[in-house]
């Protein structure tokens, strides 16, 4: 368990006290009232009369636990791949590290709908990596549960490297260097020196990454197609259903948004005490 | 008269009269415009005086045949812009549902355009302009050997369907149902040009998709005709909608698409007499 120490008196404390002035307030409030509403007016609308019978049909549920898993997968390859990563960026002079890290951040700018039509043509069937994927291996990744984490993976993994790798430089290098004259490996001081100490910053971009895998969906449709149980997530079961049956679609977008909070409020509970 | 027609339309006190001039406008021209070809209609065009845009929301299988129409449309029409938003006709229907500004709606199915007519946003009668008719899409020379709507059950072929909300996904499902076959695709696409795209990339080995898409992939696709396809064909109608704020433009484009030259093009397209 953690220990806490007895609460410093935060230097800012004092800023926090007296009004606040009217140019900052109005924009402020503006801000937030920008950001709720939807919210409010996705209740307000909320169709309560059905909300039982619609929750507990099975296609709900199948959309829920395949968004949940696949959004879960895509954290865990993305801390797999992006705790590596992000110290690759900071721990070493790699020629070319400047434009690796814009590199990394191309899918944060990227349409999500311009990646899942690059991953087709990369790793799709006919793909320039997949074609061999589907000779050798008889893999194919397009329309199969494996593709929406992929395309997921794709678009979480930014926020993760990004995350840990701003905590690595921010991380305070003595207790590394100390292990190094010691006598320490890198792996060793990797393993038992930076990798505790970055929890809380991996915590924090693992919530990131996988709020950012639940949501996405143009990636997902582009590259995984549309197919209930093995490929239709919550985002594209709601973009249908709008179509079809604009009540029923604000249902399933309350249940996505009431699962994410509960979750993520769990989660920050547990992981950002010490942040 | 023309300028005074072109500074009101926008006026909200001058709407009615504006409305009434164009009406009058139109009579004149949709009897020239559907009788005289491109050569003549410079003449009609400056005693109708159509100017201004017009946002035209239509079945995403029309794309190719309607955009190269609304470039001869544009020439005969000086000053007169048509853009487009090509989408699944459900999609479109529910943008123009919810207020979207479209001053032309052409669906691929009809019961499409009466969830549109129901809501109160057409203004006329639609009318059907051309029908259309599945077929079976496979890669060029047919590599998997598929011939008929069975053969796409077999394992292994992989089959991109349009989702049953979309007008070539309700189609589908009639033409399945007809045939007795009961088929699970690996994707359910939101528009046609979706379904062609990944039988073009190789993606897929079949798609269910209208002729029309056929004969405008220029060979990339190959067609296959099933016996069950007659049971499945969809009429395109096409109207102005009420939310039209270029009501003259939006009528003529309408004429003009109704017209026997459009139709005409519309044939060699692949798509059907109505």
């Amino acid at each position: 368990m953690i220990q806490r120490a007895p609460k410093k008196r935060r230097p800012g404390r004092r800023l926090n006290q007296g009004r606040a002035p009217v140019a900052l307030l109005l924009p402020s409030l503006l801000g937030l009232a920008f950001l709720v509403l939807p919210v409010v007016g996705l209740l307000v609308r909320t169709p309560w009369s059905r909300l039982t019978t619609d929750i507990a049909a099975t296609d709900t549920w199948t959309a829920l636990r395949l968004s949940l898993e696949c959004a879960t997968a895509a954290t865990g390859f993305s801390i797999f791949l992006g705790v590596p990563l992000a110290w690759l960026l900071a721990r070493t002079d790699m020629p070319g590290r400047g434009v690796a890290r814009s590199l990394v951040a191309v899918p944060l700018v990227l349409p999500p709908v311009v990646g899942g039509m690059a991953l087709l043509l990369v790793l799709g069937r006919n793909g320039i990596l997949g074609i061999y994927l589907d000779r050798w291996f008889g893999i194919t990744l397009p329309f199969t549960t494996p593709g929406v984490i992929v395309a997921e993976t794709f678009v979480a993994l930014p926020f993760l490297v990004i995350s840990v790798e701003t905590a690595l430089h921010a991380l305070d290098a003595s207790l590394e260097e100390a292990a190094a004259t010691s006598g320490a490996g890198r792996w060793q001081i990797f393993r038992w020196i930076t990798l505790p100490n970055l929890l809380p910053a991996i915590g924090a971009g693992a919530v990131l990454s996988w709020a950012r895998a639940l949501g996405e969906f143009g990636a997902t449709i582009t590259f995984a197609g549309d197919f209930p149980g093995t490929t239709q997530t919550m985002p594209l079961a709601v973009y249908l259903a709008f179509e079809d049956d604009p009540q029923s679609a604000i249902v399933l977008s309350l249940v996505l948004l009431a699962v994410s909070i509960a979750l993520l409020a769990l989660l920050r509970d547990r992981l950002f005490t010490r942040v | 008269m023309p300028t005074l027609l072109a500074r009101t339309r926008l006026r909200v006190p001058a709407a009615a009269a504006a409305l009434a001039l164009a009406g009058a406008a139109l009579a004149g021209c949709s009897s020239s415009s559907t009788t005289s070809s491109g050569a003549s209609s410079s003449a009609s065009a400056s005693s109708v005086a159509l100017s201004g845009t017009i946002t035209v929301f239509a079945a995403a299988s029309l794309k190719k045949s309607f955009t190269a129409l609304a470039t001869t449309f544009e020439k005969d029409h000086p000053g007169t812009t048509v853009k487009f938003s090509f989408a699944g006709s459900d999609t479109l229907a529910a943008q123009i549902d919810q207020g979207a500004p479209a001053d032309v709606f052409a669906s691929a199915n009809q019961s499409t355009m009466e969830t549109v007519e129901k809501a109160g946003n057409t203004t006329g009668t639609p009318t059907v302009f051309v029908k259309n008719t599945l077929e079976i899409a496979v890669q060029p020379g047919n590599p998997k050997g598929i011939e008929t709507l069975a053969d796409l059950t077999k394992s292994g072929i992989k089959v991109a369907e349009c989702a049953a909300t979309v007008p070539c996904g309700s189609a589908a499902v009639k033409a399945l149902a007809a045939a007795k076959v009961k088929l699970t695709p690996v994707t359910y696409e939101t528009e046609v040009t979706g379904a062609l795209t990944k039988v073009e990339l190789g993606e897929v080995d079949a798609a269910l998709v209208y002729h029309s898409d056929i004969v405008g992939a220029d060979g990339k696709v190959e067609g296959v005709v099933f016996s069950t396809a007659s049971d499945a064909v969809n009429s395109y109608p096409i109207d102005v909608l009420k939310g039209s704020t270029n009501t003259s433009l939006a009528q003529a484009f309408v004429s003009y698409i109704l017209s026997p030259s459009s139709e005409q093009f519309l044939l060699k397209a692949g798509f059907q007499a109505p």
